[in-house]
């Protein structure tokens, strides 16, 4: 059993690297690719939220902006997508000349690597100080967050001679090494190179959840004020975490743009960013395991209702965001790991396993003890 | 000159939308630190109302007809708060003292009542009462049979997909006879014509004509703002409310009963979204998606203005509404022709609708920089405050 355990995270894997691509034919393995991609967002957020207590509305921020990142940069070193001036053909629908300053680092290859989780960083960092600085928490904070993400939302939406706008960018037409972006190969390649990320965005949130850093986060996020007495100063602690994660954001952002084949505002939409706290919600926030089950089980559920039912999802989605607070405030992973499953053996009878005397739980009239007690006291 | 005006016309009347909306969320927030993400659904169930009161007013014709708005008025603040209680009783209740969960909860409610209007048919109707009626029924029934079980709650949670199913199943079924089918409305956006007497102009000032529906709707919002100051510093349940918003725990000590106050103010809150969307419903055509419109600049307001004080809430408002239409009609570029070039590139920027809600967004964000708990702070000795 403690082999198994220590061997699972190489069987899943392994299971993700081989065996998946194996059995699913290539629109469903592209679907399993973009919930590992969406799997990374969920880990940031379980980072500030889950483990901060920050629970930010404004994730879809750095999410597209990566994706964005990933898109000019295709756009860009395509011929086919080249108008005569050499830009872009979209730009010639608003009469653009010159290409805008900002595209100009999207020429090269390694850079743009490095914007796609830079630039979001950056912006993160800004905008964290800028709130964490003034000791604004809580729902202000997912507020504030909330306002920033239409900023955004409205700038890109609105830009059609910078960006083009509601259009979006489309990366699936365009070409990376010869090769067509939207190709099954070129998407098996994304597939993978998704899937080797996953893990390692997973451990780069265990290294900052992990001792002393991660021991002030868990402060910040149940008594910010103590920790403040004590003498720690949360602004950094915070300020850090929220860079790490729009970092990860802006990764995942790029890694989905590719599988899904545009990139446009849509992303930033509230609606799509507060979806991105469920799905943590429904892994279980505070453990790193559970955001990415999250992801992929909500959305995976997401495909499966809107194919089946599409008008159905909304029903679905809303529901699950009541029951998930309401009554599974652990999440699926929490719900686990907290015992839940044998409550649940437990109270159909089948005794759970104990050192002691198992029967004892199941009886009458021990259960019915710390009842009558408790209602002595009303 | 008059552009200008009517501009600024424009911006009270949707600043006054925006105040009704706003004083109900920001009564809420300040009483139970609830954030309701739902409200914005709420206006758009005071629209959806004003909607069906029309079209029921429709076939009288006549004086009758016109007569139709004020009752609309009414009837969607008393239905948005009776589902306002409604939410504040089942859901709200069980989440007190976790203010982001209550957001998540809050958010799934929208996603439901937003699905709910596009695609509410009478089959639809029939198969949600159908399951409610037997969970409730089997639920009691079960509740009898294994109480103090321990398996009783995963029981009548199964029992509840059970019947959510059926009434799924019947619901698909009642949509093979024709007339239950139909939708009720429809995913696209629903028109209202306003009576005659609020169409046309209410008189002049000067060369500048008086739009009657929007002084009716600043006329409304002031009312109304004026009735909710009076209840609350003047009504029993208005000193109830405001105990408990000051302090929670010495109110319940003295028996105020705060359960009460909690389901009163939540219904109160709702019912004046309810109102706002009637009002808004006069500015243009709605659709299920109103609320997303709004519910930012509302959570803006609450956040600009500060909690527990009207007057921040007003005046917030207000500067939001205003500024929004005043920037993004660009009409400050036809008042002052002769602005240096740098200016008005900025300015010309900036004249969208959304560009200018960019623009009023970087401003508070900025605001709160110097102002951190927003214009009128609570003042108080914690150290949150």
């Amino acid at each position: 059993m403690k082999l198994f355990r220590r061997l699972l995270p190489w069987i899943l894997l392994a299971t993700a690297l081989f065996i998946l691509p194996a059995f699913l034919d290539d629109f469903r393995l592209n679907l399993f690719g973009r919930y590992f991609a969406l799997a990374i967002t969920a880990l940031a957020i379980d980072l500030i939220w889950g483990y901060t207590g920050l629970l930010s509305l404004g994730q879809g921020i750095f999410f597209a902006l990566g994706g964005y990142g990933v898109a000019m940069n295709l756009m860009l070193n395509t011929k086919s997508e080249a108008g005569a001036k050499g830009i872009p053909k979209f730009f010639e629908n608003y009469g653009v000349e010159q290409l805008p300053f900002f595209w100009q680092p999207f020429w090269s290859a390694p850079l743009t690597l490095v914007a796609i989780w830079l630039v979001p960083a950056i912006i993160a960092g800004v905008v964290g100080y800028l709130i964490f600085r003034n000791r604004i928490k809580g729902v202000y904070f997912s507020i504030i967050t909330q306002a920033a993400l239409m900023v955004f939302y409205h700038f890109f939406n609105g830009q059609q001679k910078l960006i083009n706008g509601t259009n979006g960018l489309k990366t699936s037409t365009t070409e990376l090494f010869g090769m067509l972006v939207g190709s099954p190969d070129m998407q098996l390649w994304f597939y993978r190179i998704t899937v080797l990320l996953l893990p390692i965005a997973f451990l780069i949130c265990r290294y900052f959840t992990s001792g002393r850093f991660g021991d002030a986060l868990i402060a910040i996020r149940d008594d910010e004020q103590r920790l403040r007495f004590t003498g720690y100063n949360p602004v950094p602690f915070k300020t850090i975490v929220f860079i790490v994660a729009g970092a990860l954001c802006g990764l995942s952002g790029a890694l989905y743009t590719i599988q899904s084949g545009i990139v446009s505002p849509q992303y930033m939409t509230i609606a799509m960013s507060i979806e991105m706290v469920i799905w943590v919600a429904v892994g279980g926030r505070g453990t790193l395991v559970g955001p990415i089950i999250g992801a992929v089980v909500v959305n995976y559920l997401r495909s499966l209702v809107s194919e089946a039912l599409p008008e159905m999802w909304l029903f679905v989605q809303g529901a699950l965001f009541i029951f998930v607070v309401v009554l599974m405030p652990d999440g699926i992973y929490g719900w686990f790991s907290k015992g839940g499953f044998a409550k649940l053996l437990a109270a159909f009878g089948v005794a759970p396993r104990t050192a002691t005397y198992p029967q004892l739980d199941l009886d009458e009239n021990v259960r019915a003890e710390p009842k009558s007690i408790a209602h002595g006291r009303d | 000159m008059e552009l200008f005006f009517s501009q600024i016309l424009d911006g009270l009347s949707i600043a006054s939308v925006l105040l009704l909306a706003a004083t109900g969320l920001a009564i809420v927030f300040g009483l139970m630190g609830v954030i309701n993400l739902a409200h914005g659904e709420f206006m758009m169930l005071g629209a959806y109302v004003t909607f069906v009161v029309q079209n029921l007013f429709k076939p009288m014709g006549g004086i009758l007809f016109e007569l139709y708005f004020p009752v609309a008025l009414v009837l969607s603040f008393i239905v948005t708060a009776l589902v306002g209680v409604l939410l504040e009783r089942t859901l709200i209740r069980r989440l007190y003292g976790r203010p982001l969960e209550t957001l998540l909860a809050t958010w799934g409610v929208s996603l439901i009542l937003i699905q709910l209007v596009r695609s509410v048919s009478t089959a639809m109707l029939l198969g949600i009462l159908l399951a409610i009626a037997l969970g409730w029924i089997g639920s009691r029934f079960l509740k009898l049979k294994f109480t103090d079980k321990p398996f009783l709650p995963y029981i009548s949670g199964l029992y509840w997909l059970l019947t959510s199913l059926i009434g799924i199943a019947a619901a698909n079924f009642l949509s093979s006879i024709r007339p239950l089918a139909s939708t009720w409305f429809g995913p696209r956006n629903i028109d209202v014509t306003a009576p005659k007497w609020l169409q046309g102009s209410w008189g002049k000032i000067g060369d500048i004509g008086l739009p009657g529906i929007r002084i009716f709707i600043i006329l409304l919002s002031a009312v109304l703002l004026l009735a909710t100051l009076w209840f609350l510093s003047k009504s029993v349940w208005g000193l109830r409310m405001r105990a408990v918003t000051q302090n929670r725990q010495m109110s319940n000590c003295l028996g105020i009963p705060t359960d009460r106050v909690d389901s009163f103010t939540f219904g109160l809150g709702s019912g004046l979204a309810g109102v706002a969307g009637c009002a808004i419903t006069l500015l243009g055509s709605v659709g299920p998606n109103l609320g997303a419109a709004y519910i930012v600049s509302c959570f803006m307001v609450i956040v600009l203005g500060g909690v527990g004080n009207l007057t921040g809430t007003v005046l917030a408002s207000l500067l939001l509404g205003i500024i929004q239409s005043v920037i993004g009609s660009g009409s400050l570029l036809t008042v002052f022709p002769n602005l240096p070039p740098a200016v008005s590139g900025v300015v010309e920027f900036f004249a969208t609708t959304s560009m200018s809600l960019v623009l009023v967004f970087i401003f508070i964000i900025a605001f709160l920089q110097f102002r951190p708990n927003g214009m009128f702070p609570q003042k108080g000795r914690s150290v949150d405050a």
